[in-house]
């Protein structure tokens, strides 16, 4: 009898349900994965519902503490400081994801050329690479920013090609090494005795064995995109408004005779939630994919 | 298979025609076709053959370092330290160092190149303000500065400059200052900065890391490694922040901004290397944790050694390898964030030349740190990874 109550080992899982099992029992990455949709709910649909207005100036509630009316208080001129947050933060999340699929879309199709043909195409690919990590990237940034500066201030398209493009690097390492191991398989030699043509066996064969790869650093990208938009609100080169621009305006008032807490507070507050549960989202997926280094996951 | 090598050329001519075409449209065919011309000398010193590399490297290494030297040492010293640097390439260094010291070169030229491009491309110039000066005297200011209209005749200009009398230029915005004047006593302050900030994190990541590792999974690995976590999330600014709110205008022990003594330099170096810190406390953790696995390990404590041999004498070896591999990518990090938090403490470091000469299209300022900051990262990592083929025998030989 006791042998029938004994829960059975799972058996039959593919790696996939196994891997989606093994995230499930990481707490830390499941509570990452709510909070990061719950800041994404309130960032898109409480403005849209309640009819937040971010820009209306109210003089007479200049730098208001939260209270009922303004929930996250109000700003120096008195704009209502939850819409700006909540408005700001769509903005730096949509940057980093924007900016993430560009880095990811080069950095796949560089890393995978350069896997798969290897040789020559390789030693140029990765030499480009190389020749880019030399360079402080907050430099191409901050130069790529300046060429858009005056056509499109405050527009959040420049920002995040500028970012996607010198966020691509890793992508590219990581999946070259990957298709580098992957190509002298059998069932990449069994594809091209088929006739595949060469981007075929890339997009059908080999780039599904580095899906894993590719989302963990992807979800690991999300937050240093954000990170280096911050980075640039905060230097004045940003966008309009973004959690880093409202940190950046709230760090300038900072000063010993009255303390406008709830102006570093909320935007501050919300960015580190966000890119924590980011980092631990992509922690867990690691740990989840990658069996190996099961043993080694940080709590 | 004939046609597949036809395809496969007339694919990459097509890429390249592609290239061209689209560069061509913003920056003109010239510079496209000079861009594509530097991308070509930058992947062919990546295959020059082997004796090619054995005598040019250390020549390279000779002018690189007298480069650098010349401007704090003065020539005669710099000579002197440069024939060691050349003496000392020509006899000891492998084949694998002095290909990373001949690609340092053209990567150097090509990022000037390349950054010209990209500040030509930017809307304005350095010569635009609200009143508008008369073209006659907008083009004698031309002459004067060096910046010509076009981006390669300026990059000629520079280059000519820079290899000849090896002097960075005058500043276009500050008048009657050259580059080296106002980079010059910025980058004591900057490297004073990131090499603190540097200590910090390593010395902090690996107390934390280590510790974690030693115990997985316990009470105080979930609180450093959490504590890591928080370092990694929050943006530097906000911490820093935070760290003034606390320290300078509550408790009034440190000072909130400025440059002067050792204790201005406190919440800036902190700031600047709590994520580094964070980065490496995760590194160490799982460094540590995969060499006490080992056997050697086994070995050690079935001699009978006391625990902390066993850690310091063996251990820690093993646990530092991925932080050191880090550690390249780590001073580029602490170099450019050294932009925000210098911006933040009001320090009067190389960042703020950067950031200021970007905005006013101070050009040769611009070009000065962008030399500066790239040599300084690429002579780092070549360091970081002679450590590691030090520190690691089995990958000497690749080195």
């Amino acid at each position: 009898m006791s042998t029938l109550d004994a829960p059975q080992p799972p058996t039959g899982l593919s790696p996939g349900q196994q891997a989606l099992r093994r995230l499930r029992q990481n707490r830390f990455a499941l509570l990452g994965g709510v909070l990061l949709l719950a800041i994404f709910a309130a960032c898109f649909l409480v403005p849209l519902v309640f009819g937040l207005d971010a820009t209306s100036v109210q003089p007479e509630y200049r730098h208001q503490p939260p209270s009922w009316q303004h929930l996250f208080g109000t700003d120096n001129v008195g704009r209502d400081y939850l819409a700006r947050v909540l408005i700001g933060g769509q903005t730096s999340l949509l940057v980093g994801l924007a900016a993430t699929l560009a880095s990811v879309t080069v950095g796949v199709l560089v890393g995978s050329v350069a896997g798969y043909f290897g040789g020559r195409v390789d030693e140029v690919l990765m030499r480009l690479v190389d020749f880019l990590y030399g360079i402080p990237y907050m430099f191409l940034v901050i130069l790529i920013m300046l060429m858009f500066s005056e056509t499109a201030r405050g527009e959040a398209l420049p920002v995040f090609l500028a970012l996607g493009l010198v966020q691509w690097l890793t992508m590219a390492r990581v999946v070259r090494g990957q298709v580098l191991s992957l190509r002298r398989r059998e069932f990449v030699l069994a594809a091209r005795l088929m006739g595949s043509s060469d981007a075929r066996v890339i997009a059908v064969h080999v780039l599904p064995n580095v899906a894993g790869v590719i989302l963990v650093y992807a979800t690991l990208t999300v937050p240093a995109v954000i990170i280096l938009e911050s980075f640039l609100s905060f230097l004045g080169l940003g966008v309009k408004l973004s959690w880093g621009q409202l940190v950046a305006e709230a760090v300038s008032v900072v000063n010993p005779v009255r303390s406008f807490w709830w102006l570093l507070w909320w935007p501050g507050a919300l960015l580190g939630l966000t890119l924590l549960s980011l980092n631990y989202l992509g922690d867990g997926l690691r740990d989840a994919l990658d069996p190996k280094t099961q043993a080694l996951a940080p709590p | 298979m004939r046609w597949s090598r036809w395809r496969r050329w007339g694919l990459a001519a097509a890429l390249l025609t592609a290239l061209v075409a689209g560069l061509a449209r913003p920056i003109g065919l010239s510079s496209a076709l000079a861009t594509l011309g530097g991308l070509g000398t930058l992947v062919g010193a990546a295959w020059l053959p082997e004796r090619a590399v054995r005598k040019l490297g250390p020549l390279l290494a000779f002018g690189l370092s007298f480069a650098l030297l010349r401007p704090s040492l003065g020539p005669w010293v710099a000579t002197v330290a440069s024939s060691l640097a050349l003496v000392a390439a020509h006899r000891w260094a492998s084949f694998a160092v002095l290909r990373r010291i001949t690609f340092i070169v053209p990567s150097l030229v090509f990022l000037i190149f390349v950054t010209t491009l990209l500040m030509y491309q930017a809307p304005g110039n350095p010569f635009a303000r609200e009143r508008v000066a008369s073209p006659l005297v907008e083009e004698a200011l031309r002459a004067s500065y060096g910046v010509p209209r076009g981006a390669l005749e300026f990059f000629e200009i520079y280059m000519r400059r820079l290899l000849l009398e090896g002097s960075l230029g005058p500043s276009i915005k500050v008048q009657g200052r050259s580059v080296e004047a106002l980079i010059g006593p910025a980058l004591p302050v900057s490297l004073a900065l990131g090499v603190l900030a540097l200590t910090f994190a390593v010395a902090l990541g690996l107390v934390l890391g280590i510790s974690a590792g030693l115990r997985p999974n316990s009470s105080a690995d979930y609180v450093s490694m959490g504590v890591a976590m928080l370092g990694i999330s929050l943006p530097n600014f906000v911490i820093g922040a935070l760290l003034v709110i606390v320290f300078a205008l509550s408790w009034r022990v440190l000072p909130v901004a400025g440059w002067g003594s050792l204790r201005h330099l406190i919440l800036p170096s902190i700031t600047l290397g709590l994520p580094y810190a964070a980065y490496i406390a995760r590194l160490a953790r799982n460094g540590t944790i995969e060499v006490m696995q080992q056997d050697f390990i086994r070995t050690a404590r079935a001699k009978g050694l006391p625990e902390h041999r066993v850690v310091l004498g063996h251990a820690l070896k093993g646990a530092l390898l991925p932080v050191v591999s880090f550690l390249g990518p780590a001073a580029a990090g602490i170099l450019t964030g050294s932009f925000v938090v210098e911006s933040l403490f009001g320090i009067p470091g190389m960042g703020q030349w950067f950031v200021k000469g970007a905005i006013n299209r101070d050009y040769s300022v611009v070009l000065g740190s962008a030399i500066l900051y790239a040599t300084l990262v690429t002579v780092f990592n070549l360091l970081v990874d002679l450590a590691y083929a030090w520190l690691d025998p089995r990958v000497r030989g690749s080195l």
